[in-house]
């Protein structure tokens, strides 16, 4: 097996392109990256499960629920006062402090959540040893992919005829 | 479009790269010094940091006396402050994530600098009711903790909503600005040619590599976060507007208030963007970037807030004589013939009247008259929130407790000095992080063709 090599192009339009012919002779595109997202790329290497909204969704319903319910318990059970006649439990205002909450809650679940799904933070990656990768975050669009063979000749040429400015070898 | 006779809607200029975008916006802040322009400006702003530490030091110690506010109008700049302040945040959200939702990508150029808006215009609406809470050292009684009083915030109160809604509203855009700056962090971090440089944007962007699946994770929260900003915006103004309307005072007790301060809101905060715009794009030479054409789209949402606004007072005045109570009559009536009815006036000048102007293209398109305009209407909005306070609580049903507010020099001060904390953030903030979005600005050049080499206008790549 040899090392993943990494194709640099121009526009992403090129990448797509080469990653198509790469995947139709069997090699196998591990990640690409770009500047900014890349609607055919998200779609290639989503995760097939995006944990972020299912967590905040729980987090901010769950976190909403928990603020009503001590809302309902200080002011019906801990310290029951009577203010101006009203219920104890006044339950139309009780809902705006759970509702802000649980937006918060749902948001700082959602940013960890991102994260973690992501990896990060992790400051040091073997990518970040390659030179042209800083480039990936400016203006050029990079496409990681491994051949199916020991031999990645064949591979590397294909990068390059369907357009890559330049390939490398990522080593682990 | 009309009117100008650029190659791109969004972007002025016929081919714009990604290297060139990257440099517009990232060599201002690590290639050049930040110009005399700017240590002007910072110099210009210290004295009002300054004076803004001194006079919240001095209310902390002397007391809300201080103020002009008496036993009959006891709310009055810091309430009309927090409003304003927070009104603009809003606008900064509600232009990040209403637009991204409704797939406005002019957006792109103006969203960064109107999240950070958000944040210190929060920040500093926040301090307003702590400092007027006239016992500030008990602030933190307003959070539920378990204590030896035995005792639990009155959660009927708006004081508390008030609380929950600003500590959620500050951190929340606190997220949703850093997340969409975590691309451009790591965008920073590969073109820093220092070591300093690399390691404070290195340690900022946390490892972010642009993987593709990084950008599919990125985007669920991101989108997922604007759609609940919305809503949270809303909410945060309506409960500001339900700090008036949950009393029994005539003139504050309307069910209108929650969406009048909300567009309200909206309104203040695209004419402070609409300032900030021209300041940033004139200061950092984004001329390619921030085009006429945003312009001409912020100037129309100013005029159609304008005249939403205008109805709403139409409205208020309209339901304050249909309801036929005699208090609320007598306050609308004393909107216009009381003691405060030339600054009545004014507001309507400001904020119903001038913006008027915007109708017309060539109004739209003239960055002096829109600075001036925007302007105009800021100080409409101000006026209108301290006309809230004062007209009511000036009129309120006991006629014996009548009386009028006395502006003190602590409120002078602490109106216009917060401006200058405002701008010092906001320099400061324009010499460390780019002040426009790269990887947004990025995508739109090459959604509108601009990228691409040699491709022909309009076309796509």
């Amino acid at each position: 097996m040899s090392a993943p090599l990494l194709a640099e192009f121009a526009t992403p339009e090129a990448l797509v392109r080469a990653m198509r012919l790469a995947q139709a002779d069997g090699h196998r595109a591990l990640d690409a990256f770009t500047p900014f997202p890349v609607p055919d790329l998200t779609d290639a290497f989503a995760p097939s499960r995006n944990p972020v909204r299912p967590i905040m969704a729980m987090a901010g319903f769950g976190a909403a629920a928990a603020m009503y319910a001590l809302q309902w318990y200080s002011s019906v059970i801990a310290y029951p006062l009577n203010s101006g006649g009203r219920p104890l439990h006044s339950w139309p205002v009780f809902l705006l402090v759970p509702f802000e909450f649980g937006v918060l809650a749902a948001a700082i679940a959602g940013l960890v959540a991102m994260f973690w799904a992501c990896g990060l933070p992790r400051l040091h990656h073997p990518l970040f040893a390659i030179p042209q990768f800083e480039r990936a975050s400016q203006d050029r669009f990079l496409l990681l992919v491994a051949a199916k063979d020991a031999d990645a000749t064949a591979l590397r040429e294909s990068l390059e005829r369907a357009g890559a400015l330049l390939v490398a070898e990522m080593h682990a | 479009m009309s009117g100008t006779a650029q190659p791109h809607r969004w972007i002025d200029r016929e081919r714009l790269g990604y290297a060139e975008i990257c440099a517009a916006v990232a060599d201002p802040i690590q290639k050049r010094g930040p110009g005399r322009a700017w240590a002007i400006a910072f110099l210009g702003a210290l004295p009002f940091v300054l004076a803004t530490l001194a006079a919240i030091g001095a209310v902390l110690t002397l007391g809300i006396g201080l103020s002009g506010v008496n036993t009959t109008v006891v709310w009055g700049f810091s309430i009309a402050n927090y409003v304003w302040w927070i009104g603009i945040g809003n606008a900064g959200t509600l232009i990040s994530s209403m637009l991204l939702l409704t797939r406005q990508h002019w957006r792109a150029s103006i969203n960064r600098f109107a999240e950070a808006m958000t944040l210190f215009a929060a920040a500093i609406a926040g301090i307003f009711p702590i400092i007027h809470l006239g016992r500030p050292l008990y602030a933190y009684w307003l959070a539920p903790y378990p204590n030896t009083m035995d005792l639990w915030p009155q959660w009927r109160s708006a004081l508390v909503w008030d609380f929950w809604a600003i500590l959620s509203y500050l951190l929340f855009s606190l997220i949703f600005w850093f997340t969409g700056l975590l691309p451009d962090l790591a965008t920073m971090r590969d073109r820093a040619e220092t070591r300093i440089g690399r390691r404070f944007y290195g340690a900022l962007a946390l490892g972010w590599r642009g993987s593709a699946r990084h950008w599919a994770l990125y985007e669920s929260f991101h989108k997922a976060m604007a759609a609940l900003a919305v809503p949270l915006v809303c909410s945060v103004h309506s409960i500001v507007g339900l700090d008036f309307a949950a009393s029994l005072m005539p003139g504050w007790q309307e069910s209108i208030f929650p969406p009048y301060f909300v567009v309200g809101a909206m309104y203040s905060g695209f004419a402070m963007v609409v300032v900030l715009a021209i300041t940033i794009r004139w200061g950092l030479n984004l001329q390619a970037l921030i085009t006429p054409a945003h312009f001409d789209a912020m100037a129309k949402v100013m005029l159609f807030a304008s005249i939403v606004m205008t109805f709403s007072y139409a409205t208020e005045w309209f339901m304050g004589w249909y309801g036929g109570d005699h208090a609320d009559r007598s306050v609308i009536a004393y909107f216009f013939t009381g003691d405060y009815r030339w600054l009545y006036y004014s507001l309507l000048f400001c904020n119903c009247l001038v913006p008027q102007a915007l109708w017309f293209a060539r109004v739209r398109l003239n960055l002096w008259a829109l600075a001036l305009i925007a302007v105009v209407i800021n100080l409409g909005m101000w006026l209108e929130r301290i006309l809230i306070v004062w007209n009511t609580l000036s009129h309120g049903h006991a006629v014996s407790l009548w009386r009028t507010y006395h502006v003190s020099f602590y409120d002078v001060v602490i109106l216009i000095a917060p401006l200058g904390l405002f701008a010092f953030g906001f320099l400061v903030l324009a010499r460390i992080f780019p002040i426009v979005s790269i990887h947004e600005v990025s995508q739109i050049a090459h959604d509108e063709g601009a990228a691409a080499a040699g491709v022909p206008k309009g076309g796509v790549a």
